[in-house]
């Protein structure tokens, strides 16, 4: 086959900009999933409700959608603790969490997104801000704004989780509490709590991720089901738990679907993170980086 | 009460049921009471692996639709009756759903959930790329108004909804034979302690494997004919999010322990469906459907069935 090398290396740029906004949007699957075991398939429904309050916020006020994502960090917080307070008291304390647990994640991943189409209707919305549409070129390569925002504030966003986790009080008791539930308890200091919180950060990233992902597309309701299977292979395929992990697998899976896009057509690319997903649970269950 | 009367009694009130709707002569009263069979197929099917063993399917979109373009493909390449349609979609369906075990059951119990739902996107993307069963455009099917069986002329749709009357009766009745028998003792311990089952001697991956298998087949079974009764299928409808919910909410709301409950759920839910779409609008209803499922996890736990069984234990106030 002829490839042409300028193709090739776009491909591959436009995939590690692409794969740092899928890390975005993992990463706080990451945490709930793979620190907290708990399966928060809703996760999807979360990063639309943040796009579309970014859109809404946009449109009237002509604020930057990043701007506002970061503003609704706190309502996000709280909205996360607030889901978690149900599901630990419905399920989570019951021992319910496996099939009860996950079917309400379920409904709620569709309450909000019939919801969301009730009120704003299926068409598709998209923000205006002014790296949407200019383009910088290094040589042969082209990276358009439009993608080097959201990487730009992907990447932060993983550095202050990293951090977050590492170097805070409530982020190595996060850590703790997904090693050893009891222990922690034992220590004196209350895993629910710390669940909670974790839950909360979650989701409140969430509101950063769907402000990126509307610059990135044009978005409407039901957009979230694509990053479903984007999510969780990520998450499984970086080692459950793993921030650092996550990053490298999401950067991974946004190469080769924009090889796949490039070179087979974009109709294709929803199939890559299915295969990504099932080699890794046939051959190493345990991640990447997982321990 | 045993397996044959059970099958005896369930025919004949199959039976009553199509008489009834002989005598209505209403083609509206098969389109819907088709719909609501097609439901009592899945959630019956959703549950054997659901509510029996406690493993989560959410793909039950891809297999109802993998059943259907079983069908769609059968169409276009040697044409063949109804009935052979449907164990075709049960083979494929069948061993989709083994499959899909054999590579996830073995880990943690979440990995096969996450892999049934993103399995739904990954066969509407081959799906949407193969154009012989009509690629994102859709196929379109074309059926005869009117079937000869047995010297008898009737309308299409009636016999539409007789095939999807006998699946749903096989359907139950499999069901609760299960129930009632070693395989089914041996999923619900695989519910309520898979780690100690295990430890016991129950070949826990194998019973499964069984539950996945007869599952999707299921499945695949209620979708083979859902090309015939819709006349165009594209992918957006065959792998409609709402099969996955109401499969799951369905179970949910009657009670997932015993076969009655996603029967109760399904007559319930899917005559509630009818009646809102018509009336007030497909998307409310999906709300609707989504609150109730929410609902229902949350504060009836053992669904429907679990009120009563706890009011009768009760006893009379």
């Amino acid at each position: 086959m002829d490839i042409s090398w300028d193709l090739l290396v776009n491909a591959i740029v436009a995939g590690l900009l692409l794969g740092a906004f899928y890390a975005a949007v993992t990463a706080g699957v990451s945490i709930s999933f793979g620190m907290l075991d708990i399966v928060n398939i809703a996760h999807p429904a979360f990063v639309i409700l943040g796009s579309y309050i970014a859109y809404f916020v946009n449109i009237n006020l002509g604020i930057d959608p990043v701007v506002v994502s970061i503003a609704m960090l706190p309502v996000f917080y709280l909205l996360g603790t607030a889901v978690y307070q149900v599901y630990y008291l419905s399920f989570e304390k019951r021992g319910q969490e496996s099939l009860r647990g996950l079917a309400f994640f379920f409904g709620l991943l569709f309450v909000t997104e019939v919801s969301l189409i009730l009120v704003f209707g299926v068409d598709y919305r998209y923000v205006e801000a002014a790296y949407i549409g200019p383009s910088i070129n290094i040589g042969l390569i082209e990276m358009p704004w439009r993608m080097v925002v959201p990487c730009l504030v992907a990447l932060a966003l993983y550095g202050a989780l990293e951090l977050f986790v590492t170097r805070t009080f409530i982020g190595r008791a996060i850590k703790a509490v997904s090693q050893d539930q009891l222990a922690l308890q034992l220590m004196a200091s209350d895993p629910i709590r710390i669940k909670r919180i974790a839950f909360g950060v979650s989701i409140a990233t969430a509101s950063v991720a769907g402000a990126l992902l509307i610059i990135i597309q044009p978005v409407e309701p039901s957009v979230g089901r694509d990053y479903i299977g984007r999510i969780f292979a990520i998450c499984v395929l970086g080692g459950l738990g793993s921030i650092p992990g996550a990053l490298i697998a999401a950067m991974l899976l946004g190469v080769v679907e924009s090889l796949t896009s490039t070179f087979y057509g974009p109709s294709w690319a929803p199939a890559v993170s299915f295969g990504f997903l099932l080699l890794t649970l046939a051959f190493r269950p345990a991640g990447l980086l997982g321990r | 009460m045993n397996a044959l009367k059970f099958s005896l009694i369930s025919i004949g009130i199959g039976l009553l049921v199509l008489a009834f709707a002989h005598w209505l002569g209403l083609d509206y009263f098969y389109f819907a009471g088709y719909t609501i069979l097609q439901f009592i197929v899945l959630a019956t099917a959703w549950n054997i692996l659901g509510g029996y063993c406690g493993y989560v399917n959410f793909g039950t979109a891809a297999f109802f639709a993998l059943g259907a373009y079983s069908s769609v493909f059968m169409y276009k390449f040697y044409p063949l009756p109804i009935p052979v349609l449907i164990l075709i979609s049960a083979v494929v369906s069948g061993i989709v759903g083994f499959g899909m075990g054999y590579l996830t059951l073995r880990l943690r119990g979440s990995f096969f959930a996450i892999a049934t739902l993103a399995m739904a996107v990954v066969l509407q993307t081959l799906v949407i790329n193969w154009d012989y069963v009509g690629g994102s455009r859709g196929a379109y099917i074309l059926r005869p108004e009117k079937m000869e069986i047995a010297g008898l002329t009737i309308n299409y749709i009636e016999y539409l909804f007789v095939l999807m009357l006998i699946l749903a009766v096989v359907a139950l009745a499999t069901a609760r034979t299960i129930e009632r028998s070693q395989l089914g003792f041996g999923f619900a311990t695989i519910r309520d302690d898979e780690m100690a089952a295990e430890a016991c001697g129950v070949p826990t991956l194998r019973l499964k494997l069984i539950a996945t298998t007869l599952s999707g087949a299921f499945m695949g079974m209620a979708g083979a004919p859902f090309p015939y009764y819709i006349g165009y299928i594209q992918p957006q409808s065959a792998f409609g999010l709402e099969y996955a919910v109401n499969s799951i909410a369905m179970p949910m709301i009657g009670g997932t322990t015993s076969w009655i409950g996603p029967l109760v759920g399904s007559i319930l839910l899917g005559s509630a469906q009818q009646y809102a779409t018509v009336t007030i609008s497909s998307a409310v209803n999906l709300l609707i459907v989504g609150l109730m499922l929410v609902a229902f996890v949350i504060i009836a736990p053992n669904g429907l069935i679990g009120l009563v069984q706890k009011r009768l234990r009760r006893g009379p106030p």
